[in-house]
């Protein structure tokens, strides 16, 4: 049998949406970031790490998380990418704008990393090492997008 | 009933391609239990449990333990899926273990597999980050590991020449792989010349899309050595899920692996990896790994990989060769991969390596790498193991 | 087999919708009632299931979200897909390999958060089946056709055991869907998929639950009152539903036969005390009952109507309110499991069955009951 015989079925443009429940920790991150263009972590009772995102538990001590604090709004590149190759966007059907900045950001007063877009700036450019600070989106309404990107101070 | 030692005693591989639409997955998988079989001269009807994994969203198909009966051969028989991403392969591997270990079932089949081709292989890597926290931004495998690179470039100094290296060794070691996916010997400069994808990582730095499938069976020592006179005996296994937040990683090195590794040695008696392991079939899933995990794997101190590398000692022929089928840069089909690096240090052990075969393999290795930096570890032994 | 325990369990009350809560923040709550349950702390845990389903879930490695809230980080741990039976079964072969002296098993899903036909459509072959729309409803209505058809039994006859778990519901703090109904009210609720009503099917809830397996000298060491695994068994039919006979549950028969042996079981009708059954929907029951051989093909109806299978009967069956008093579809069959624990503990309350000794729970994976994991526990090792 030759090769173009071999049927193809398409999915076409099945798509399966969901509601995800952010839960108790995250609705408080994104109720200050929205509200009051504030980052939140919050500090295991254990080990003092200050986790952002926040999150229940400490995964390393195994206890829940209860104190909560303000971290950032500045912070510092730990590490990054720049993301150059085509790819569809699950959220969005359609191909990611590439490229893109994406770094890990540590914020000040906090012990791990939160991920979001950096700027590509000729100017100053993007590094390990580099402070940043967020963009707020002016109409925020309480999801990851409310903030833009981070913009490099240095 | 007392725990029993395993063995793996039969494997089988399709020929992987880009693109198999040839077959659907059932067919796929159909292939690949019918060569393990052949391999361990055992019919279907000697099987008594199937272990079979894939990752759900590279095909969309829900239920893939029911779904692949027909090919898999599980029509009323045991069958259980496992899943953890990336590393599906060697959990299975894994799985299959304590599954003959446990005395429940004297001879099992496990299978990994994926039509990478069915999808967006990006886009559905994507979707295994948190849906509140990582999607916006994640961008799938590559960017993950682009992090983790360039964490680990910036702190040892290291250049994208020096892990270039590393694919050029698997590229070179996969023409000796009549099964692996890409089988082209490229230079340095080729590698370096290769599309920035995300940086520091290059097109020719990284692992392809594949439509494979790979079974393995594994035996308990009651019957092991009937069915094939050199066994690969099963001395260990271990792993890692560190963490649940890439945010939480410690990029540039990796946890999982450390920890995973370190556990296997103390379990099983080694003392110096790097002498006492004759090959390691090593889940690299793009060049830099082979210089930061096999550091986090023992074998040589922090900082060193890049020298160890390019002292050829990895290579073919060297004190410790890795991945002389050519490893994931050469061939990836994803929820088969890690199953696939189990098959290779197997078939060395076995000494069924053809052109890729390192002489006098006593001890192998392979590993599987997934999820959030996640690591299966799983050791081999001609001799069985006393303990 | 060797002696194997079950020495804790976890259930958060099962809910049409944990709008505050993701699933880390279920599993923590549910790890944390199972260990307390023990007696234990995560440090006497010495290796980790989490069972899950990346469809359901809406996320591909869909175990990665609940790792922290698990335990996981320092130990050796591994994620299942399908229902919760089959990864305490892995879990159980954890132990028996002789690996690890205690396993945690862990199930969570919330249906609350996709559509679930969409969920399920995916389930049927994509090639052939999938563009006609099918779904696990109007799959299991052609079974229950198919299964009604053969033994001449009626709409009436199959309500009766929704109106029976619903009523037994009322006695469970963990069921979603406590309710006095009268089987002509099942009969007058909406027909969603010929002849399946609404109070034939079960809901769509969010839930998570765990148990702890020891061996026995840990289970020992450890609990004071452990259940012990007498066998367990799991079978999967063939895929396609043409290639069934739909009405002849062969891989559950195939499953049972092997549990029992392990558990020495040769009369199941006598030797079991109470069972809970995947009753997804109301027919389920009674053809799932049939397949475990505690009655005869097509005898579980009558049985149900001169009452055996009530709280009080025979064989209390579902005592619990069962899954179509809440139907966390991942956790369901771990939830059978707890439940049996419950019962054979003597903590039953209301819906105890006294002197409860043997307990046959059943969980599945599939369209229309394809593979099925049936586990017997007992009071006494």
């Amino acid at each position: 049998m030759a090769r173009g015989d071999h049927l193809v079925i398409s999915s076409g443009d099945a798509v399966q949406p969901f509601n995800y429940a952010v839960g108790l920790h995250g609705s408080k991150f994104f109720h200050e970031l929205k509200e009051n263009r504030r980052i939140v972590g919050i500090k295991c009772p254990a080990c003092g790490k200050v986790y952002t995102p926040p999150r229940r538990v400490c995964g390393d001590c195994f206890v829940e998380n209860k104190e909560w604090l303000e971290v950032g709004p500045q912070g510092v590149i730990d590490t990054f990418t720049i993301v150059r190759y085509a790819f569809i966007d699950p959220e969005t059907g359609k191909q990611k704008p590439v490229p893109y900045g994406y770094g890990f950001i540590r914020f000040d007063g906090a012990d791990t990393r939160f991920q979001h877009f950096v700027e590509l700036n000729e100017a100053r450019p993007i590094k390990i090492g580099a402070r940043v600070e967020p963009v707020f989106a002016e109409e925020r309404k309480g999801t990851i997008r409310d903030i833009l990107y981070f913009r490099i101070l240095d | 009933m007392a725990k029993k030692r395993v063995a793996v005693v039969g494997t089988g591989q399709t020929m992987h391609k880009s693109h198999r639409p040839d077959v659907n997955g059932q067919e796929l998988i159909h292939e690949a239990v019918k060569t393990a079989l052949a391999d361990a001269e055992l019919t279907i009807n000697d099987i008594d449990a199937i272990v079979i994994g894939n990752m759900d969203h590279f095909e969309g198909i829900n239920y893939v333990d029911c779904w692949s009966v027909d090919g898999s051969g599980g029509w009323m028989k045991p069958i259980i899926k496992l899943t953890t991403g990336g590393t599906t392969g060697s959990t299975l591997a894994i799985g299959g273990y304590h599954m003959v270990a446990s005395g429940l079932f004297e001879k099992v089949l496990i299978i990994g597999w994926e039509k990478n081709s069915e999808s967006d292989t990006t886009g559905a890597i994507t979707t295994a980050f948190d849906p509140i926290w990582d999607r916006l931004v994640f961008a799938g495998a590559i960017a993950g590991l682009a992090a983790e690179g360039m964490a680990y470039m910036t702190e040892f100094g290291i250049t994208d020449k020096d892990a270039a290296r590393v694919s050029v060794r698997d590229r070179k070691h996969a023409c000796n792989n009549p099964y692996a996916q890409l089988r082209q010997e490229v230079t340095l400069e080729e590698v370096l010349a290769s599309p920035m994808l995300s940086d520091p990582i290059h097109l020719l730095d990284v692992c392809p899309r594949t439509d494979g499938a790979c079974a393995v069976i594994m035996a308990s020592e009651d019957v092991a050595q009937k069915i094939c006179p050199t066994p690969a005996w099963v001395w260990g296994t271990a792993n890692r899920h560190t963490y649940t937040y890439v945010g939480d990683l410690n990029l540039g090195e990796i946890d999982s692996m450390k920890y995973a590794a370190a556990e296997l040695w103390k379990k099983t008696g080694i003392t110096e990896p790097r002498k006492q392991i004759d090959v390691i079939e090593l889940y690299q899933p793009y060049s830099f790994a082979g210089i930061i995990w096999i550091e986090a794997m023992g074998i040589i101190p922090r900082g060193k990989g890049a020298e160890y590398i390019w002292s050829g000692a990895t290579d073919m022929g060297g004190e410790l060769p890795i991945n002389p089928s050519g490893g994931v840069i050469a061939c990836n089909p994803i929820g088969a991969t890690g199953l696939i690096r189990c098959a290779e240090a197997c078939t060395q052990i076995m000494g069924k390596g053809g052109a890729r075969q390192v002489p006098d393999v006593n001890l192998a290795v392979s590993t599987g790498f997934g999820g959030c930096f996640w690591t299966d570890i799983l050791l081999y032994g001609k001799q069985k193991p006393d303990f | 087999m060797e002696n194997i325990a079950i020495i804790g369990i976890g259930m958060i009350p099962i809910k049409a919708n944990y709008k505050t809560h993701n699933f880390a923040d279920m599993a923590w709550e549910t790890v944390n009632a199972a260990l307390a349950d023990a007696g234990i702390s995560i440090k006497d845990v010495d290796n980790v299931i989490t069972t899950s389903n990346d469809f359901w879930d809406g996320r591909t490695i869909s175990c990665m979200a609940v790792g922290d809230a698990s335990g996981v980080r320092e130990k050796n741990c591994s994620c299942v897909e399908g229902d919760g039976t089959f990864g305490a079964f892995y879990g159980m072969a954890r132990i028996l390999s002789g690996s690890y002296g205690t396993t945690l098993v862990t199930g969570h899903t919330k249906g609350s958060e996709s559509i679930s036909s969409l969920i399920t459509n995916a389930a049927f072959d994509p090639i052939y089946e999938r563009a006609l729309g099918p779904d696990m409803i109007s799959g299991c209505a052609m079974q229950a056709r198919a299964y009604m058809e053969k033994h001449g039994l009626t709409s009436r006859q199959t309500a009766l055991v929704s109106v029976k778990n619903h009523g037994n519901a009322k006695h469970n703090p963990y069921a979603q869907l406590p309710m006095d109904i009268s089987v002509d009210d099942v009969l007058a609720s909406e027909m969603i998929a010929d002849p399946l009503r609404k109070l034939d099917c079960s809901p769509v809830s969010d839930g998570c639950c765990a148990i702890i397996l020891a061996n026995e000298e840990k289970a020992k060491k450890l609990c004071k009152k452990p259940v012990w695994v007498k066998g367990a068994a799991f079978t999967s039919d063939a895929y396609f539903l043409g290639d069934r006979d739909l009405a002849d549950p062969r891989s559950l028969v195939a499953a049972a036969k092997k549990a029992y042996a392990m558990a020495g079981i040769t009369d199941p009708t006598k030797q079991i005390d109470i069972a809970e059954v995947y009753d997804a929907f109301s027919y389920q029951e009674l053809m799932w009952l049939e397949g475990l051989g505690i009655c005869e093909p097509g005898q579980a109806a009558s049985l149900l109507e001169k009452g055996d299978f009530a709280v009080n009967g025979k064989l209390p069956v579902n005592a619990s309110g069962g899954l179509l008093s809440g139907h966390p579809v991942i956790a369901a069959g771990l939830y059978r499991i707890a439940e049996c624990v419950r019962q054979l503990r003597g903590e039953a309350g209301a819906v105890q069955k006294d002197g409860a000794k043997t307990a046959v729970a059943q969980g599945l994976n599939g369209v229309a009951g394809q593979s099925h994991c049936v586990w017997v526990l007992g009071a006494d090792k």
